[in-house]
């Protein structure tokens, strides 16, 4: 790890450049005020510990802390940790805490909680943190109230990247241990760190919450009030903005043909920042099991047929970026050196042709996130028939999506997923052999194998210098890009809508997820 | 037969298709693909086999498929309607949460659709023929047809954001913390799009039986009679035609009844109106099984009930009628 022994100091001058350039360009912030944000659907509970779905990030993230946050170029930047050292062989993280911090209900946040949470919570409840804990972890331990040291089994690059506040949110121990977790009553009343405190949840209408009087971090936050209104329908939440009734329209709230429309209005704002850490990557999962699928000519030829500039211009107004391979240009260690795909119907013809098709028929599973995946579906139907691939569309709702990609039960699949910051997170789980397994959407649904990948995969994840993974993330690029164990067909942007009057409303890798901590309303 | 033999038959009955109900709700929701485990975990963006497995469990998911019924029809048998995982909160007060403000929407389109829907029935009978009928039959042609999502948009466009007259959705204006009186009124700004809305449909429907019917009775003998005896005429329409002319109003009004809990999923959602019937869509998509169970369990019985009570109003409204239990 090149920034190994300078961690501290390193940390240490970014915090402050971060504090002399905040001060240099922004107006001094104005306190007070109330934001209405719309979230989309409504979470299912609040304590992010358990539950790790999208709406619930979003409002928790102002509730829940974890140790760093990630800025926009995904540095780690302090949080709940205030400084941070990697040793010398990349394998000791010694994190300092805060001082005077104290959870909703007044306890103070120790290094006890963190060593509860890293070692005990998180490693029964949470699948993501899980296998790194597992895996990765030699030992979590207290060294004194405000200092923890993490000692890792090998050196792990990505350890530095695992500490966002939904894949690590500090949780209460003194609320938690030696309970049930998952039937823990405190689960309705979310008890965080956090610049907000949850003050009321009206289901089905709105979560209320107030500002946090004791936050640690001094002056801070702006904001009086945050009300996250849930407003299930797409077009009443652009006419609930356009009518003032909210301020913010989170990522993927309005329908993507209504953002140019609403960025445009008087006094709107428009970002597609804040979606760093997770990079959403679609794409198509041809099933290598099914026939013809596992062929790579005919992968191929499917990728040249495949109009991908018209989904992106037509199908997401735009929005987004044509990926090249498995990373995202977004993240680190991606590589543009990789075998590239533009549409060619002619050349797709000679492949398919070369692949052996005999013209059965492919079902391509749609994804029930909404309109603009239906149409998107339509138009690669399209694409592939135009190169006589016989397609049907398969339609289901989320539930039934979900079961038939975990059980293999498609040709080709749709889906989005989210980089993590890391490939060794959040790339190599669709890609290795280890990750064949029932039962999940998100693991190796494809059934692509190879003992070569694999091996560079798992040596990526753990070469000590950022140097050695680029390397080896470099050879997977150019190899995948060549297989195709996935079409990639986007990198998705989630474009953020809101009144000009709220500022400073998205400053990291994670955006609105990471709260409103210094956001202010003009 | 008198009416306290003719309720308890309808009582026994209404308990026997209760329990048919319940039992082929819980078959048929299992029969859906998927389940709540897998739909938290995909939602997650990540998951591992042993967090479908403490899911699994949790749901009760690993339990026998009998036994799962089992549990359920016990608790049932206690008013007990199971117990949401996913919300961490007991079914009951998860419906009772929501019960308020979908009685409040449903019953003032019941209301306004009822009232309406037969006085303007009423009156295109009266004048049928003239341009106020035509003006009346053709408006409830339209309403009857036009898709209710479309009304609800639409609506919401025009009233709301072009002419800003009425808020778009929910159900109070949050954040303004109205009390008393206060409260009643912005509570009323909000309910008038989405009850206007989903009311129209059966207002149209009431105008149009109305109309029909008291037609037809206009035409029977024993209203030729009264006319002849000299009685006036608004007495004729008022006494004779309009009171005969309302049975097929009131099996009307019991079939809408019947739906004031659960009936209101597209209008609760468009309106972001807090109610039962998106408790229940959301629990649809999520297989949420125990809340899904639960409401519709909650709005069979309330169907039970009112198709007993629509037979109660018919000896009311026309004592010839002998119902048989």
């Amino acid at each position: 790890m090149v920034r190994g022994m300078t961690g501290l100091r390193l940390s240490l001058a970014l915090a402050a450049s971060v504090l002399v350039l905040g001060a240099a360009q922004a107006q001094e912030p104005k306190k007070g005020g109330t934001v209405h944000v719309v979230v989309q659907p409504e979470p299912p509970m609040l304590m992010q510990g358990l539950n790790q779905n999208g709406p619930t990030n979003m409002v928790a993230g102002n509730i829940y802390e974890s140790l760093l946050r990630y800025n926009e170029k995904l540095e780690p930047q302090p949080s709940l940790a205030k400084s941070w050292e990697i040793s010398p062989d990349a394998k000791v993280y010694t994190f300092k805490l805060q001082e005077n911090v104290k959870w909703h209900d007044g306890k103070p946040f120790t290094a006890d909680d963190v060593v509860f949470t890293l070692d005990k919570f998180l490693r029964e409840v949470h699948p993501r943190w899980r296998p790194i804990v597992n895996a990765q972890v030699e030992k979590i331990e207290k060294v004194d109230d405000l200092t923890v040291k993490i000692t890792l089994k090998q050196p792990f690059g990505p350890m530095i990247m695992t500490q966002e506040v939904a894949s690590a949110p500090m949780i209460p121990k003194h609320i938690y241990d030696g309970t049930d977790y998952r039937a823990n009553p405190a689960n309705n009343t979310p008890i965080g760190t956090g610049p907000f405190k949850l003050k009321e949840w009206k289901k089905g209408s709105y979560i209320h919450l107030v500002k946090n009087e004791d936050y640690w971090l001094k002056g801070k936050p702006n904001l009086d009030e945050i009300y996250w209104q849930i407003i299930p329908d797409a077009a009443a939440r652009a006419v609930a903005y356009e009518t003032g009734k909210v301020d913010v329209l989170t990522g993927g709230s309005v329908d993507v043909y209504d953002v140019a429309r609403l960025s445009k209005l008087p006094n709107t704002c428009m970002t597609t920042k804040g979606w760093e850490m997770f990079a959403p990557h679609a794409w198509i999962t041809p099933n290598v099991r099914n026939g013809i699928l596992g062929n790579k000519q005919f992968r191929q030829g499917l990728m040249y047929a495949i109009d991908r500039e018209f989904g992106k211009d037509v199908v997401w107004g735009g929005l987004g970026k044509l990926p090249t391979g498995p990373i995202s240009s977004k993240t680190k260690f991606y590589s543009a050196d990789v075998p590239k795909y533009t549409y060619d119907p002619a050349r797709a013809k000679e492949l398919i042709k070369a692949s052996g098709y005999k013209g059965e028929t492919i079902k391509l599973l749609n994804l029930p996130y909404g309109e603009t995946w239906s149409r998107w579906s339509e138009a690669i139907k399209q694409n592939l028939e135009d190169v006589g691939v016989k397609v049907t569309i398969e339609n289901t709702d989320v539930p039934g999506w979900t079961q038939k990609a975990s059980n293999w039960d498609f040709d080709l699949n749709f889906n989005f997923l989210y980089q993590l910051g890391d490939p060794a997170m959040g790339v190599a789980r669709s890609y290795i052999s280890a990750n064949i397994a029932k039962g999940n959407p998100f693991a190796n649904v494809g059934g692509y194998s190879n003992p070569e990948v694999d091996k560079l995969f798992a040596d990526a994840a753990i070469a000590p210098t950022d140097k050695e993974r680029q390397e080896l993330y470099t050879k997977i690029q150019k190899i995948l890009a060549d297989e195709l164990p996935v079409l990639w067909l986007l990198e998705m942007d989630f474009p953020t809508i809101y009144r000009c009057n709220v500022k400073n409303l998205v400053t990291t890798g994670v955006g609105v997820n990471d709260g409103f901590r210094d956001a202010w309303k003009e | 037969m008198n009416l306290a033999q003719f309720l308890a038959g309808r009582l026994v009955k209404g308990i026997i298709v209760l329990f048919a109900i319940a039992v082929l709700n819980f078959l048929l929701i299992r029969a859906a693909p998927g389940d709540p485990a897998q739909v938290l975990a995909g939602e997650a963006g990540a998951a591992d086999a042993q967090l479908l497995e403490q899911l699994r469990a949790r749901f009760g998911l690993d339990q026998p498929f009998l036994t799962q019924l089992w549990i359920y029809l016990k608790g049932y048998l206690t008013f007990d309607l199971g117990f949401s995982y996913r919300q961490q909160q007991p079914v009951l007060s998860l419906i009772m949460e929501r019960l308020p403000a979908t009685l409040l929407l449903t019953g003032a389109a019941f209301i306004v659709s009822l009232v309406v829907g037969t006085a303007m029935g009423a009156l295109a009978a009266r004048r049928a023929g003239k341009w106020s009928d035509s003006l009346i039959t053709t408006l409830a042609l339209a309403f009857y047809a036009t898709p209710l999502f479309w009304i609800a948009l639409m609506s919401q466009i025009v009233f709301a954001l072009k002419l800003g007259l009425v808020p778009n959705v929910g159900y109070e204006t949050i954040g303004a913390n109205y009390t008393g009186l206060a409260r009643a009124l912005d509570i009323a700004h909000h309910l008038i799009l989405p009850s206007l809305t989903l009311g129209l449909f059966f207002t149209a429907l009431y105008a149009r039986m109305m109309r029909a019917s008291m037609l037809e009775v206009a035409g029977a003998d024993f209203v030729k009679t009264a006319r002849a005896k000299g009685v006036s005429q608004a007495r004729v329409w008022r006494r004779h035609v309009a009171r005969n002319a309302i049975l097929p109003v009131v099996t009307l009004a019991g079939l809408q009844a019947g739906q004031l809990v659960g009936g209101a999923v597209l209008t609760e959602t468009v309106f972001a109106w807090p109610g039962i019937g998106r408790l229940m869509f959301d629990a649809l998509v999520q297989r949420d099984y125990s809340v899904l169970l639960g409401v519709f369990f909650v709005s069979s019985a309330m169907v039970v009930c009112f198709n007993i009570a629509t037979d109660l109003v018919y000896r009311i409204v026309d004592p010839r009628i002998e119902a048989h239990a």
